[in-house]
């Protein structure tokens, strides 16, 4: 699959990292699913639920996950990924990014260094779990 | 009619991209056996190899968590609503980076490597680990030395005192010839000693709601070895606040207690003893003294639970409180239970920041007995001009054993009220103690009998001792 993100999205996301460093950021992506493509609609920042080590993890709690579900789905859409920065790593899945992650959704991943975001890739997890797999980032530009 | 499942979208693939599916089932552990039995795909993402449900994975019975129902074992109903939430978590790779271990490393934890519950991974956890220990007296001394001969990669030690001959009793960290210098300098001289590997950070410092949230986030682990009631509650709270486990000690004369209070898990401090005691109440070890091996003993478990909590082994003291009775050489356990109502870790909490833990405990708020005093030195002229000046020693008979001031009468302050027969009401009266805090109290006692002429020997027998009498030892 393909995911689809507007210049915005990418914008909004890649700053949430610069706010929050050097703790994670992370938040939701809502969005639709069609034709072997994932379209963003909407960035959902969520709050890190890991105050024990926000440098190193985080983590979208149930109840914040269910209330993003709710809300896009009064408006046709749903969470079609997930985005969190990596404070001084590169933006590839650890192990246990990968011991915890859902399949299908996309995981953005923004490398903030020293404050400022660097790169960002985006990695689907593979059917037996057993690693990721980075996916195309297609930039539209409506 | 059947239960319905309610599926997010990462899973739709998995059931033929639908969102919602009807089973029929009586509880969640058969409903979800059912739903992977149809559609083998989703088992590897809902269970891990050992068959529990994954840590990610949230199961919801209408709007509740199965976690706060029974479990696999909470039963459904036709027309129930089933919903599988995801929580979403990672982070960046620190289990990848674990220090790897050096061949010197290898072998001076030759005997952790062997245990099956250690290992090599369990020993480079340990190596990683970031220990904070509150206090390098008493509990601090075993606490540090185990915890650096198991190899704990980063201690962190907070204290501002130096070494006292009085603290070598029980405070094996410190040696006679660090007497007079930092606690934190000959803490550290020691450690180095016993395993250079530890790196230790060290903060001179009294712990204090400005600088706790500062210190603290940079620990893993906190061992609470203080023996004051304003930092316990202020290394409560800031690990409540943080999310910290916080393993506690604490001793008295010959008993000790020991728990790992750990909000996410249990209950915390407040929720055992939501108040403090009213301010004199409970003495201090410097009060009422303590046997020197207790807090080897006490200090050795809190050790053993950071070691676990690091490990990730065994069954910690969360949510049990141990008690220790050196005497009987007796261990009792009770049971705590997190308290719903707990200011700090309930479910409404009233506590969201720091506060002022000295006038929580009633520290400096309570009016402090004030009377006159008079001085060691005068004391001495005084009684030397007039014979009929009576002295009287408000301290215990075990410490009138120990050391006492000639033609001194002994009576224990609790005595006191009901032996003042044994007083002239017209004579100079000085009361006197060990430091001058319970000779005040007794003050307060005689004046409200209506003793008019009485006064306290300011820093009791010990500054006698000092500045009139070195043959009276100190203690």
């Amino acid at each position: 699959m393909t995911l689809v993100l507007e210049p915005r999205h990418l914008d909004a996301l890649r700053r949430h990292g610069e706010v929050d460093y050097p703790r994670e950021a992370c938040g939701l992506i809502g969005g639709a699913a069609a034709d072997g493509r994932k379209v963003a609609f909407t960035i959902v920042p969520a709050r890190n639920a890991r105050a024990d080590a926000p440098r190193h993890r985080y983590l979208i709690d149930p109840d914040a996950f269910r209330r993003a579900q709710d809300t896009l789905d009064r408006d046709g859409l749903e969470v079609i990924g997930v985005y969190h920065s990596h404070p001084d790593h590169p933006p590839v899945p650890s192990a246990f990014d990968r011991e915890n992650a859902w399949p299908w959704l996309s995981y953005v991943i923004v490398e903030v260094r020293g404050g400022r975001a660097g790169e960002h890739k985006s990695w689907v997890l593979a059917d037996d779990r057993r690693a990721f797999a980075e996916e195309t980032i297609w930039q539209s530009q409506s | 009619m059947a239960v319905t499942v309610l599926i997010p979208t990462p899973l739709r693939p998995y059931v033929e991209g639908r969102g919602a599916l009807q089973l029929e089932a009586t509880s969640v552990g058969e409903l979800l056996e059912r739903l992977t039995a149809e559609h083998g795909g989703l088992r590897p993402h809902l269970f891990a190899d050992d068959g529990r449900l994954r840590s990610f994975v949230n199961v919801y019975v209408n709007d509740r968590d199965i976690r706060q129902l029974s479990q696999k074992e909470t039963l459904v109903q036709p027309g129930d609503t089933v919903s599988i939430i995801p929580s979403i978590a990672g982070g960046t790779a620190v289990e990848a980076e674990l220090p790897k271990l050096s061949h010197e490393e290898i072998l001076r934890y030759s005997r952790h490597l062997i245990l099956p519950d250690v290992g090599t991974e369990g020993q480079r956890r340990l190596k990683a680990a970031r220990v904070l220990l509150v206090g390098a007296g008493g509990l601090g001394s075993p606490a540090a030395l185990y915890l650096a001969a198991a190899g704990v990669g980063t201690l962190g030690l907070v204290d501002f005192d130096v070494v006292d001959k009085t603290n070598l009793q029980r405070q094996i960290l410190h040696g006679t010839s660090k007497i007079g210098t930092s606690k934190l300098e000959s803490a550290k001289e020691r450690i180095h000693d016993i395993n250079p590997n530890v790196r230790i950070e060290t903060f001179e410092t009294r712990l204090t709601s400005e600088n706790a949230l500062d210190i603290i986030p940079e620990f893993d682990v906190v061992a609470d070895g203080t023996d004051n009631f304003p930092t316990r509650y202020l290394v409560n709270d800031a690990c409540v606040l943080l999310g910290k486990p916080n393993v506690y000690g604490s001793i008295y004369r010959f008993e000790g207690q020991a728990s790992v209070f750990y909000a996410k898990e249990g209950p915390c401090y407040r929720c055992l003893y939501a108040e403090p005691p009213p301010p004199g109440l409970v003495p201090s070890c410097a009060e009422g003294g303590v046997l020197g091996v207790l807090p080897g003993i006490i200090g050795s478990i809190q050790a053993l639970e950071a070691l676990k909590l690091i490990l990730g082994r065994g069954d910690s003291l969360i949510g049990r409180l141990l008690l220790f009775d050196a005497l009987k050489l007796q261990f009792r356990e009770l049971k705590l239970a997190k308290d719903p109502d707990c200011p700090v870790c309930g479910t409404h909490p009233t506590v969201t920041q720091l506060i002022d833990y000295e006038a929580f405990c009633g520290i400096g708020a309570e009016p402090a007995y004030a009377g006159p005093e008079i001085v060691a030195h005068d004391l001495n002229l005084e009684w030397e001009r007039n014979s009929e000046l009576v002295v009287v020693d408000v301290r215990e008979p075990h410490e009138y054993e120990i050391a006492h001031i000639d033609g001194a009468k002994l009576i224990p302050l609790g005595e006191l009220p009901s032996r003042l027969n044994e007083l002239d009401g017209h004579a100079e009266i000085v009361t006197h103690c060990h430091h001058g805090l319970r000779s005040m109290k007794a003050l307060e006692i005689l004046k409200a009998a209506g003793f008019a002429k009485v006064r306290s020997l300011k820093g009791g027998i010990d500054a006698w001792s000092v500045e009139v009498d070195p043959e009276v030892p100190r203690y």
